[in-house]
């Protein structure tokens, strides 16, 4: 049923709350962060209606956060993030998402723009060449059975051991690359023969590497203390878990289905299945999650590596510095088990984040020392051609929205309706012709991810900000697109 | 007249598909997700692939059997047609595809969701429409 405008009480100025009057199942409100425009973008799709879904599930404390960028998905909205008590709140597979550990990467280097301008379309056409992506890529590591079990158990450190990360790549990601308690016995046959020859790739749909430039600073502080300097090139990696991921959440959102029956669990929709976080289910998933997060974690440290493999091949002795140094990675499709306030009172919770990201604040723990006092990146991609940012987390963060931002622009418009509207080939030369060297192996998904599909990334950041769950850094202006 | 038809969605994959029984649904299901997916077979040595899934209704069964084509198609590069239903029971169905190998494939699916899954019956037979993870 669409909901209006008219349901939302401002509470805000950029903060929009749907009371549990609206639905008598809903047990927490729905708070959405967003402007006037803004939320009449989410309510011009089934985003909210979503929203409204989770907020009937079992378990949930405080209110469903909806963030500027939310998106009509499936079962949760992307943009979505909801909180459950600890020990006996629920955890729910598919409102963490198929991509498990979908994520950003941003590498910062010290390369002019103006110097390294002659070789942008080698740059594009090496990093085409040298990460693989598409459907169906394989990655040039090949896993054995026991090394993609030690892939699921140490992530990025797996990678640091085989000489594909720096120390300093592990201190600069979330979780330091690695979440504990991964458990590859908790994850099907399937999913590991899925995974074995995946590492290392980029995949497709809205996935890519992108060289950019720092285009304009607003915190030239914080921006030096994350090695982002005005005019110098950037990489971001967008990336996730791969068909391992995929197969974990769909074998557990399958096997879901009966336990949440068993459990006496009244779902809105199939998709939102959920079991008691300490039940064997919801443990046996939560394992099998963190393992397709550490796949994830390495599988972009990867990407990193080829990422540099590729400076090295087309800069070497043509810039000074053709180095890429870690700024941040994160996740923006997970659950973790963190400690936030409500009410006053500190609880112990599984956030559930899907198409949002952590954004603690300054002083919270699990941020690298180095990043204490500034809080943690959030990394923002934009649409295709269009600007990406980066923010830092605030106090705001831990006191409204469970330590979480928004993660990207956020769609409008219907893929249907992209491919109707934009013609690949088309788009490939207006993005060239404004100086964007585009490679992408399949023109009808470009068209998907057209910008006009998207929403103002600018506009998104400065509600945002606006309403303090991040803060602005920098923008990065893309130079070259490599997509699957 | 087409079987199946995209309708909108921001995100992801909608498809709805329309069929005379519960057989034809899911083999129409089978076709438009492949049509979606932009897939395109090379000429080469036909496989024929039989599957059986066991599941608790059959929305959950209309779910394993398009999943398991997706997986086949990820794990040995083909794409299929043919698709036919030996069996359909409430919680078990067997059937199969012929599989070639993958000329193009434009678009990699994720999964496949039960987000507001149901197959409803109607006046002309049965009818669903399935959200895809793209």
């Amino acid at each position: 049923m669409a909901i209006y405008k008219q349901a939302f009480k401002r509470i805000g100025d950029y903060v929009w709350e749907l009371g549990t009057n609206y639905n008598s199942n809903m047990r927490v409100p729905v708070r959405v962060y967003a402007d006037d425009a803004l939320l009449e973008d989410a309510l011009r799709d089934a985003s909210l209606e979503q929203a409204v879904n989770v907020a009937c599930l079992p378990g949930l404390v405080g209110y469903v956060v909806v963030m500027p960028d939310v998106h009509q998905g499936y079962g949760m909205p992307i943009g979505g993030v909801m909180a459950t008590q600890l020990p006996d709140g629920i955890i729910s597979p598919g409102s963490i998402g198929y991509d498990i550990n979908c994520g950003v990467r941003l590498l910062g280097s010290r390369i002019p723009l103006d110097a390294a301008e002659p070789y942008l379309t080698d740059l594009a056409t090496a990093l085409y060449r040298n990460c693989p992506s598409g459907v169906g890529g394989k990655g040039s590591v090949r896993l054995s059975g026991a090394e993609l079990d030690k892939v699921c158990r140490e992530g990025a450190r797996w990678a640091l051991r085989e000489g594909y990360a720096r120390k300093e790549d592990l201190q600069h990601t979330e979780e330091n690359g690695q979440m504990e308690g991964a458990d590859p016995g908790a994850v099907s046959a399937r999913a590991k023969e899925r995974g074995r020859e995946q590492l290392g790739t980029l995949g497709a749909g809205n996935h890519f590497i992108e060289v950019e430039v720092v285009d304009q600073v607003f915190d030239p502080a914080a921006a030096a203390a994350l090695g982002l300097s005005e005019g110098h090139l950037a990489v971001q990696i967008h990336c996730g878990s791969r068909g391992f991921g995929h197969q974990i959440c769909t074998d557990y959102v399958q096997s879901f289905q009966g336990a949440a029956k068993r459990y006496g669990i009244h779902l809105p929709d199939r998709e939102l299945v959920c079991a008691p976080f300490n039940s064997p289910e919801g443990q046996s998933y939560f394992s099998a999650m963190k393992a397709a997060a550490n796949f994830a974690f390495c599988n972009r440290q990867l990407l990193a590596h080829l990422a540099r493999e590729s400076f090295s091949d087309v800069l070497k002795g043509k810039v000074p510095d053709w180095d890429l140094h870690q700024v941040y990675d994160i996740t923006h499709n997970m659950g973790k088990v963190e400690t936030h306030e409500v009410g006053g009172v500190a609880h112990k919770l599984c956030v559930h984040r899907k198409g949002a990201t952590r954004a603690f604040g300054p002083g919270f723990a699990g941020l690298p020392d180095d990043y204490l006092p500034l809080g943690q990146p959030v990394l923002v991609p934009g649409s295709m051609g269009t600007a990406s940012w980066v923010l830092l987390g605030t106090a705001t963060t831990m006191m409204e929205t469970f330590g979480s931002s928004c993660h990207g622009a956020g769609r409008v418009m219907s893929r249907a309706k992209a491919k109707h509207e934009v013609r690949g080939e088309a788009l490939r030369q207006e993005l060239e012709a404004d100086g964007i060297r585009v490679r992408a192996g399949s023109l009808p998904g470009l068209a998907e991810e057209a910008p006009t599909a998207y929403k103002d990334v600018d506009h998104v950041i400065e509600v945002v900000s606006r309403a303090g769950i991040a803060r602005k850094v920098a923008r990065l202006r893309p130079v070259a697109v490599v997509k699957g | 007249m087409c079987p199946y038809r995209e309708i909108e969605h921001t995100a992801d994959w909608s498809l709805k598909v329309w069929a005379p029984s519960r057989e034809a649904l899911f083999v129409d299901a089978a076709q438009g997700m492949y049509a979606l997916a932009g897939a395109r077979a090379a000429p080469g040595d036909e496989e024929r692939h039989t599957i059986e899934c066991q599941a608790e209704d059959y929305e959950a069964l209309l779910v394993s059997w398009l999943q398991e084509w997706l997986y086949r198609t990820e794990m040995l590069g083909q794409v299929f047609e043919g698709f036919h239903i030996d069996r359909l029971t409430p919680t078990r169905l067997s059937g199969g595809a012929v599989g070639r190998p993958a000329r193009q494939l434009d678009k990699l699916i994720k999964a496949v969701t039960y987000h507001n899954l149901k197959i409803d019956a109607t006046a002309e037979g049965f009818e669903t429409t399935i959200v895809l993870d793209v």
